[in-house]
């Protein structure tokens, strides 16, 4: 006999996190999904046992502070490219400071250090990434993409496309359509 | 910092090329493992080696003896256990028409290859830079397209 079964994996793990720290008699409380704070100190034994005991389920606690701030720095980024039709009005980096708590000098240094690349380079690359999605999966012609995305004209968009790619978003839409036409043709 | 580096191979026939290309990655502060091989046959040979280490971007010239670049790029293409690899066209040549026939092929990048060694040096930067973009962000990489 086959059963099949549908699980919610963030209720499967809060409820995991839940018996288990109280087993181990630690208070907390849950921020954000990942995200724990304990309301009591812990003692070094009580945070063994509490790695050991949620290793078994695949559970680990991430050590590294910088790498989990700069996955918020994009994770805040990616956000706000593709919710940009909800007009942030602030300045970027105005808005990730303001968002993560951090001053934008620290957090752009942090950015820098762990992933080769700076924070305003990080938001052009997503904003042509978005451009680029729209362009081949939507009808929208550039104006409109570039309304979307909150250039201030479609010269701006395919100038930073340019610029960013090697190629303008018309060659690009060209090319990915060879593509296509040339992948069905062997299909 | 992260600890992975990144794998990069180049198939071109012209030995000072190859030369500098290994030397302007030993300039860069990212951390890169370079490879390279001297014809098109001799590439293929090690990719299709069942215990290969495939590589996170391969650099192809065009013209090359026995195998050219845009032979291997259909070849690799084509075949699904290659389809992690980042293309790079590494070619004298710029020709709209060889840029945009080996992007159709399914090339991600198309490089010129430039005179000066500081250049090349910063071109390959780029790529590798942005690649590791892609790589560590999940990027959709059939959007890939990059022309230095």
């Amino acid at each position: 006999m086959k059963v099949f079964i549908k699980f919610d994996f963030a209720q499967f793990c809060s409820k995991v996190l839940d018996e288990k720290l109280c087993e181990l008699g630690i208070k907390y409380r849950m921020l954000n999904f990942g995200e724990l704070e304990f309301l009591e100190p812990v003692s070094a034994d009580q945070m063994k046992a509490f790695e050991t005991v949620l290793n078994d389920y695949g559970i680990e606690k991430i050590e590294n502070q910088k790498v989990i701030l700069v996955q918020k720095i994009k994770d805040t980024i990616v956000d706000m490219v593709f919710n940009a039709n909800e007009s942030i009005a602030v300045k970027s980096s105005v808005y990730l400071a303001d968002k993560l708590g951090h001053s934008y000098g620290y957090l752009s240094n942090l950015f820098s250090e762990v992933t080769y690349t700076s924070i305003e380079n990080f938001i052009i690359l997503q904003r042509i990434e978005y451009a680029k999605s729209l362009i081949t999966n939507t009808d929208l012609s550039l104006t409109e993409i570039a309304f979307r995305l909150q250039y201030s004209s479609v010269a701006h968009l395919s100038t930073q496309f340019k610029n960013t790619t090697g190629i303008t978003p018309t060659t690009f839409q060209r090319i990915i359509a060879k593509r296509r036409a040339l992948k069905n043709n062997k299909d | 910092m992260q600890e992975d580096f990144t794998y990069v191979v180049l198939a071109d026939d012209d030995e000072d090329d190859r030369l500098f290309f290994v030397e302007a990655f030993d300039e860069l502060k990212i951390q890169t493992k370079v490879d390279v091989y001297k014809d098109g046959l001799e590439l293929m040979d090690a990719l299709n080696h069942p215990d290969a280490v495939l590589p996170n971007i391969l650099f192809l010239d065009l013209n090359m003896p026995k195998k050219s670049g845009i032979e291997c790029l259909i070849e690799i293409k084509s075949n699904k256990k290659f389809k992690d690899i980042a293309i790079a066209i590494y070619s004298t040549s710029a020709s709209e028409e060889d840029i945009e026939d080996t992007f159709v092929q399914g090339a991600n990048i198309y490089i010129k290859k430039p005179s000066d060694f500081n250049d090349l040096k910063k071109i390959l930067s780029d790529v590798v830079t942005i690649n590791w973009q892609y790589h560590t962000n999940a990027l959709d990489k059939d959007n890939f397209l990059l022309r230095l």
